[in-house]
């Protein structure tokens, strides 16, 4: 399965060129002030454009931009449940094969499948559904827009949720300081499968994020984007902040830059200097009670699991 | 798995039907392969489980051979599967999928979307029991759990109504005024795995039968986006779900119009009941799947012995034929309803109660028992059923009340 397909027409990457563009998610959708995730919606699809299909777990951007009457999907899209979003574009992707195979569709410019699921749809229960159609190797885009939570049912804990965090499933007391699990390494877990391409970006990295779709679109095959996304409403962060919360994100090594192409692991970003966790942490409600006297080993604990990860990631992108 | 010995096929004109079908010797589940060849679905979506495997393993097999070019889709779970149909029907091309018992219910959430959003997908369901205690026998728990799902529900009796539910689903399905998810139903074991005779259409009058999926709106219609499966508020959402109550109710008169057209091309009726008997039936015994043959073999013995016994098959459980279903047994003396399933803390098993409900409402009252049998792949005996018409013979003399169910075979 691995490969490339031919190179399509040139990236647009300079402001002027891309805001001339359709925008595909229309205005109006109800998505919370601040949410990060349209915005990574808008730069994927301005690379995706009109001939993709987009299909949608069930979270906030599902919700949030399709109240019937009204959708805001210029492209053709579906939702139909939490945990089926790798089955469901495994169908759509099978269906399209079957019309390329009688001629009633062509492949000379071929459709872009593309899934968007939170983190709960695709570290905890879609995780099945997603690994299932990454082994058949079907040809689609799977982009997690990680907000670190299950934002849409109310701040829950997921597997993607950094030790330490307050939600409202993993409170803290005197006794407890958060969630007490470490968070599981899903782009690794994704990349294991051995699929042509597995990435993690950031909005705040437009250029980088775009290219890395257009990459993932132009894979023979299933292909991964893990989008940090900011939460105002889950973070406890001021919405105006969500795109410089990336940054500190990728400057503390919480959430590294990197892609795995065709096997091969590839820092995309590395801080010139790594910034302690604390600068990550003070910046959002969530955290609040770490940074309270007392609660100095439950950082150095979080900062442990950081290092941790980078030290590895390092390892495996030299 | 041994392919077919070619020389089990002969050639029969059939004696009432307009088209030449030729006799196989065909389980169940091969018989729903051979509809599912003939029809060659775009995609089919499926995940092995006991007793419907023998669908998989055929269909699989008939993909390797290029005998289709139906896109096959191996899933992970029958979750996956149910929800890849889904989206192949929702991205404008026909599918189709098999499961049983625990993967019918692991499909639970997925039957709901489906029929909420109004694909007409076809499943092929061998029935068999569900957990606990594991148990890979037949019984009609599984289906009997779906029925208000929203999808059409067809029971076979044997191998021949199999084929020709599996040919019928399509059309049924996808007629513009159901546009309702099918599931066809069989016996697990009894019917899936017992070779009969089955008449088999020729390829050219199956494709000519199901013709061509042309759905109103398609994902993959890329020039004209379409936005599927949107969060719906109150103030739309009762009048959407309504909608599919007038469709299932419009699918009763499709379903026996395809029944006619069919019969034509076959010669065999494919209604939503079918009668044994009954015309001078005092005593009638409701049933659906494959005790029906059992049973004609008991009504059969109790003629010659005098009693007036009748039987009542369900083919179309969902929809319900109520009005037909009254026409039928008003007048008689009793009904006994036999069930496959049980409801518990339910007043009585779900046949039991639907009929019930139909004559209730209908003003058709008479003597009404409920029978259950067949649990866990139990088997059941002409004898038993014999008795049961037999009891149900002498609460009437006596005048005894018939409101306890009773339970066939059990030891």
């Amino acid at each position: 399965m691995l490969g490339r397909q031919p190179e399509r027409a040139r990236l647009k990457l300079n402001l002027r060129e891309i805001s001339q563009e359709q925008e595909l998610l229309a205005p109006g959708h109800s998505l919370c002030p601040g949410c990060v995730e349209s915005v990574a919606v808008r730069q994927i699809l301005n690379v995706a454009g009109p001939n993709t299909v987009v299909v949608t777990a069930t979270g906030c951007l599902s919700v949030s931009t399709s109240p019937y009457p009204m959708t805001a999907w210029r492209n053709p899209w579906i939702h139909s449940l939490f945990a089926n979003a790798g089955a469901t574009v495994s169908g759509i992707e099978a269906a399209y094969r079957s019309l390329v195979k009688k001629g009633v569709m062509s492949d000379t410019t071929p459709t872009n499948f593309i899934v968007f699921a939170g983190d709960g749809g695709t570290y905890d229960i879609g995780l099945q559904s997603l690994s299932g159609a990454l082994e058949r190797g079907h040809r689609f885009l799977y982009v997690c827009l990680n907000n670190e939570a299950y934002m849409n049912t109310g701040i829950q804990r997921s597997s993607a949720t950094l030790p330490g965090t307050w939600t409202t499933t993993s409170p803290f007391s005197e006794t407890v300081a958060g969630k007490t699990q470490a968070r599981k390494d899903m782009t690794a877990i994704v990349a294991d499968h051995g699929i042509p391409y597995a990435a993690q970006a950031s909005p705040h990295l437009w250029k980088d994020l775009m290219r890395k779709t257009k990459k993932a679109l132009e894979s023979e095959g299933p292909s991964f984007l893990n989008v940090l996304a900011a939460c105002p409403r889950g973070w406890r962060t001021e919405p105006e902040i969500g795109i410089r919360l990336g940054k500190v994100a990728v400057d503390t090594c919480v959430w590294p830059i990197y892609e795995v192409d065709d096997g091969q692991w590839i820092l995309n970003s590395k801080p010139r200097e790594k910034k302690p966790v604390t600068e990550w942490l003070e910046l959002q409600g969530r955290f609040s009670h770490l940074m309270r006297p007392g609660r100095e080993e439950e950082v150095a604990r979080i900062q442990k699991q950081i290092d941790l990860l980078w030290e590895s990631l390092l390892i495996r992108c030299k | 798995m041994k392919p077919l010995p070619s020389d089990s096929t002969i050639e029969m004109k059939d004696a009432i039907g307009t088209v030449k079908s030729t006799a196989k010797s065909l389980s169940g589940g091969f018989a729903v392969a051979e509809a599912m060849r003939q029809t060659n679905p775009d995609v089919v979506a499926c995940y092995p489980i006991t007793p419907s495997t023998l669908v998989v393993e055929k269909f699989s097999e008939l993909v390797a051979n290029g005998e289709v070019d139906t896109e096959f889709v191996a899933v992970e779970s029958e979750h996956s599967a149910l929800s890849a149909c889904l989206a192949a029907t929702a991205a404008g091309v026909r599918s189709q999928t098999a499961s049983s018992s625990q993967g019918l219910a692991y499909m639970w959430e997925v039957l709901y979307a489906v029929s909420g959003l109004r694909l007409p997908v076809v499943l092929h369901c061998a029935n068999r029991a569900l957990s606990a205690p594991i148990n890979i026998h037949g019984d009609h728990t599984d289906t009997m759990g779906a029925r208000d799902s929203g999808w059409i529900q067809l029971y076979a009796e044997n191998p021949q109504e199999a084929y020709d539910n599996a040919l019928a689903a399509v059309r049924i399905a996808e007629h513009p005024d159901v546009l309702l998810p099918v599931l066809g139903s069989q016996d697990g074991y009894t019917v899936t795995h017992s070779v009969e005779r089955v008449d088999v259409l020729p390829d050219k009058e199956v494709k000519k039968f199901v013709g061509q999926y042309t759905p109103k709106s398609a994902l993959l219609d890329i020039e004209n986006p379409v936005t599927f499966g949107p969060l719906v508020s109150p103030k739309h959402a009762f009048e959407l779900k309504l909608q599919g109550i007038e469709a299932m109710s419009r699918a009763e008169d499709v379903i026996d119009s395809i029944g006619e057209e069919f019969a034509f091309l076959t010669g065999r009726p494919l209604d939503s009941v079918e009668l044994y008997r009954m015309e001078d039936a005092e005593l009638v015994m409701v049933v659906i799947g494959s005790v029906a043959g059992t049973a004609r073999v008991a009504i059969d013995r109790l003629r010659s012995d005098g009693t007036k016994a009748g039987l009542l098959k369900i083919r179309s459980y969902r929809p319900f034929p109520s009005t037909r279903i009254c026409e039928v047994l008003g007048g008689k003396k009793a009904v006994a309803v036999l069930d496959r399933a049980l409801s518990p803390g339910a007043p009585y098993s779900p046949l039991y109660t639907d009929i019930c409900a139909a004559l209730y409402s209908h003003g058709v009252i008479l003597p009404l028992a409920s029978f259950v049998h067949g649990i866990g792949g139990r088997d059941t005996y002409p004898k038993q059923i014999i008795e049961a018409f037999q009891r149900i013979e002498e609460k009437l003399k006596v005048g005894e009340s018939m409101n306890q169910t009773e339970y066939l075979g059990i030891t």
